[in-house]
């Protein structure tokens, strides 16, 4: 379960001790945005630290390591994997080749490092125009690309327009992603809302990206992440229908019925297994029934 | 075993992290440690550095380190992270 | 026109008839920006008058001078409520001959109305004052708003001298402290630097652990079922406990709940809370910023109080009892809830409890929020190196790693598992914070007593040591 997904920036000891406080589902531990070039190799030797030592349990660890066009990738690489990130982050994921170039270092990594092949997935950072166009090619080029995460800012440079924080720039990449995602069975993710005061604006763009079918939201500020994770939580509505559909399936069987209706409407397999994702999903936040 | 070449830094003076300055030595481990925690974990840390730099192959070097409260990870990787800018022969 | 105006503090010194092995006493108002202290200090070291008492509400870093006057044997001994590092560090040393007698906020005005620790001359540096002596903290350049801690001066001590920077004609109204007290009223340039009187805004934390504690720490009372119509709350001015307050009023606001009167050291945020409905009044003692000190002067609805009235376990009654709810920090806090704000992780006097242990032991839910980790120190201990609010007084000690109930309040801890609050035991987050940094070695300390933390009782609550 990823409802937030929080980046550190990996040249910050503070923060990075007290990941797994901070309310996120998943921490990132960024090796690239947040960190100056010349600070790259301490930060990719203290991000390594922090994962070998640190009780990281009930948090998600994903690293994201420099883009495959710069020096600075493979090094990153070998530093972390064999402390065992959840997944490794790509930026800048334009096309199927990027994925394959990322996936056939890592199995060579993981091969010389004498770690499992495959062990570690990929979070595919979308943001360029040639991603967004591309999003299914890259969700689908390995099986180690198990979530898509839409990163707006570089997008709206990209495509030569503002960013702002009603994100009408953004609806289709948005969509796009969304689709991609789940046409390739995998999860995704929305952008990070960068206005680190606006509370209630943090809160409407989680509330639109839940709307398009997002699973979950990045953030770069740790004052975002309640709001996040309740918007990324099934709330009562959704999980009292959740327990009706599963109710109405098992009297169904017990009756024999062949064909289950609730409420007027019926009900097929993509609905029941939507309510049982919700379920357990309230229960692993311990607020099933 | 080996020595430091050029002298180098890594990490900051913030609270958490360590500032960990290396240079060439003069044949063994010269450490200096002025610590915020010195009564409280002086010992723990010289040990740490001196596991690092066991672990790095270095014997040979002058290492000073201002930590304001890191924890040995942290320390740890400023003090790796110094040795590898600082080369070794 | 009548007048009590003296030429000068020598002369107000004189008048007063200070002798070797008085007291004299200070408030803290002009807090980190105070000139009073150490001009008349000064004066009376250049008179040649030894071995006196001083009895200082605070000591800041400003008064460091003072040092030079134990040395030099003109201050004898030292009574206040706290002392800053850049003071404590000496006298951690072993520099005096008598340890330090510390109290609480509450326990020095009730020390001195009983007639237990008396005071010969007062001198009360005072913002605006007419020539008579009824004077204000509100008004004047060097405006700090409440005069609170100087009340039981101007009304017990034998002696009572006014130094102010702003005269202003016979009568001043909306005084504070009046007439009726007061022997001589001195004029100087400057009673102190504004730049350290009060600070410009307080600002909430940005520190993102700080900010979780607080949201933690506004939950917990959010469930601790005094959050309801009447509600009264104290917080400090320490960024998370700011943070906390900001995220209560958004629950009280959302819930719509109206609280009664916010209480203590006020800052802009408790004003605010008052604006915004969550609070019908505010009892304060004394201002931390320049919202309040604006308030205090405008809003009839923020009212200032004595240090007796706040927190005196003497007095027939004192608002501290009435307090539903207090946020408090820790130095450090030990499994049996004992809170030290006395001491560093090195033994050194760099605090003390000021309105800690009164509030504590009044209000109904004192919660301490510290990181269970500081620059390495663990927060939680086995025993505190100094006991400044004794554990049967704390409630709930909140931090990131999880919420620790003292197992006395079964009550509450109750409540709060039902809402779901990370609850965990106060011997985990020791475990917890150690496996992140280690066992401490305990300091090592000297066998001289350099401080004596007086009980609100008036016990002996422990014994600070001198550092070796």
């Amino acid at each position: 379960m990823r409802r937030s997904l929080l980046f550190i920036p990996g040249n910050a000891p503070a923060l990075l001790i007290n990941g797994n406080y901070l309310g996120a589902d998943s921490i990132i531990f960024d090796l690239e945005d947040a960190v100056s070039p010349d600070e790259k190799d301490a930060a990719r030797i203290l991000v390594r630290n922090t994962l070998r030592h640190m009780d990281y349990r009930g948090t998600g660890t994903i690293v994201r390591i420099n883009s495959i066009d710069t020096g600075y990738w493979k090094a990153d690489v070998d530093e972390v994997l064999k402390h065992a990130p959840d997944l490794i982050m790509l930026p800048k994921a334009g096309c199927k080749e990027d994925i394959d170039v990322a996936e056939a270092y890592l199995s060579e990594a993981e091969e010389r490092l004498g770690i499992e092949q495959g062990g570690v997935g990929i979070i595919a950072l979308i943001e360029t125009a040639q991603g967004i166009e591309r999003a299914y090619d890259i969700a689908g080029a390995s099986a180690r690309v198990k979530a898509l995460l839409l990163g707006a800012e570089d997008l709206t440079a990209d495509l030569k327009c503002a960013r702002t924080k009603e994100g009408r720039e953004i609806e289709y990449a948005r969509a796009r992603l969304v689709t991609a995602a789940r046409a390739a069975g995998i999860d995704v993710y929305d952008t990070p809302f960068t206005d680190v005061e606006d509370d209630e604006g943090m809160r409407l763009d989680a509330m639109v990206a839940k709307a398009l079918g997002f699973d979950g939201k990045s953030a770069i500020s740790p004052r975002h992440l309640a709001a996040i994770n309740e918007v990324f939580s099934p709330s009562l509505t959704e999980l009292d229908y959740a327990y009706e559909v599963m109710d109405a399936i098992r009297k169904a069987a017990e009756q024999g019925t062949g064909v289950v209706a609730l409420r007027g409407k019926m009900i097929d397999a993509p609905i029941v297994s939507r309510a049982k994702q919700t379920i357990a999903m309230a229960e692993e936040l311990g607020i099933g029934r | 075993m080996g020595a430091i070449i050029r002298t180098a830094t890594a990490g900051t003076f913030e609270s958490s992290d360590a500032y960990v300055e290396v240079g060439p030595g003069r044949g063994s481990i010269d450490l200096s440690l002025e610590s915020v925690v010195e009564q409280q974990f002086g010992e723990a840390i010289r040990r740490a550095v001196r596991e690092v730099l066991s672990e790095c192959g270095c014997d040979d070097i002058e290492i000073r380190i201002v930590d304001r409260g890191a924890l040995d990870c942290v320390i740890k990787a400023r003090v790796e992270a110094a040795v590898r800018r600082g080369g070794m022969n | 026109m009548r007048s009590k105006v003296v030429s000068s503090i020598r002369e107000a010194v004189e008048l007063a008839g200070l002798k070797d092995g008085m007291t004299v006493s200070f408030h803290h108002h002009l807090r980190n920006g105070d000139y009073v202290l150490n001009t008349v200090m000064d004066q009376i070291a250049d008179m040649g008058i030894k071995e006196l008492t001083v009895n200082a509400s605070s000591l800041f870093a400003c008064h460091k001078p003072l040092l030079g006057h134990i040395k030099n044997r003109v201050v004898a001994k030292i009574l206040t409520n706290y002392m800053a590092e850049e003071v404590g560090r000496e006298i951690s040393c072993g520099i005096m001959d008598r340890a330090v007698e510390f109290r609480t906020h509450g326990g020095r005005p009730s020390d001195i109305a009983s007639g237990r620790t008396p005071i010969d001359v007062a001198f009360i540096a005072a913002p605006i004052s007419d020539p008579l002596g009824n004077c204000s903290g509100k008004y004047g350049k060097s405006a700090c708003g409440s005069l609170g801690y100087a009340f039981a001066d101007a009304m017990y001590a034998d002696k009572v001298v006014i130094i102010t920077d702003e005269l202003a004609s016979y009568p001043l109204m909306d005084w504070s402290i009046e007439e009726t007290c007061v022997d001589y009223v001195v004029k100087v340039d400057a009673i102190g630097d504004p730049a350290g009187i009060v600070s410009g805004t307080t600002r909430i934390t940005r520190d993102p652990v700080g900010l979780v504690m607080a949201e933690q720490a506004a939950l917990v009372i959010r469930h601790s079922g005094l959050l309801k119509e009447g509600f009264s709350f104290q917080t400090g001015a320490g960024g998370a406990s700011l943070a906390a307050s900001k995220f209560l009023k958004e629950i009280m606001l959302k819930e719509n709940i109206r609280g009664s009167f916010g209480l203590g050291g006020i800052t802009g945020y408790l004003v605010d809370m008052l604006h915004a409905g969550c609070f019908e009044k505010l009892l304060d003692v004394q201002c931390f910023d320049l919202d309040a000190v604006e308030s205090i002067r405008k809003d009839p609805r923020h009212q200032e109080i004595s240090a007796e009235h706040y927190a005196s376990p003497g007095a027939k009654s004192a608002v501290v009892d009435s307090l539903d709810v207090v946020i408090l920090g820790a130095a450090e806090i030990d499994t049996d809830f004992n809170v030290n704000v006395h001491t560093d992780s090195n033994g050194y006097i760099m605090g003390g409890s000021g309105g800690h242990s009164d509030t504590a032991a009044g209000a109904k839910l004192a919660m301490i929020i510290a990181p269970i980790q500081r620059a390495r120190m663990p927060i939680v201990t086995d025993r505190v190196t100094c006991i400044s609010t004794p554990g049967r007084d704390v409630d709930v000690l909140v931090t990131q790693a999880g919420i620790a109930v003292n197992p006395e309040n079964a009550e509450l801890k109750d409540r709060l598992v039902d809402a779901g609050l990370n609850i965990v035991n106060i011997h985990d987050l020791k475990r917890k914070a150690e496996h992140l940094t280690g066992t401490p070695k305990k300091p090592m300390m000297g066998s001289r007593e350099v401080g004596k933390v007086i009980c609100r009782d008036g016990s002996l609550l422990d014994t600070i040591y001198s550092v070796r």
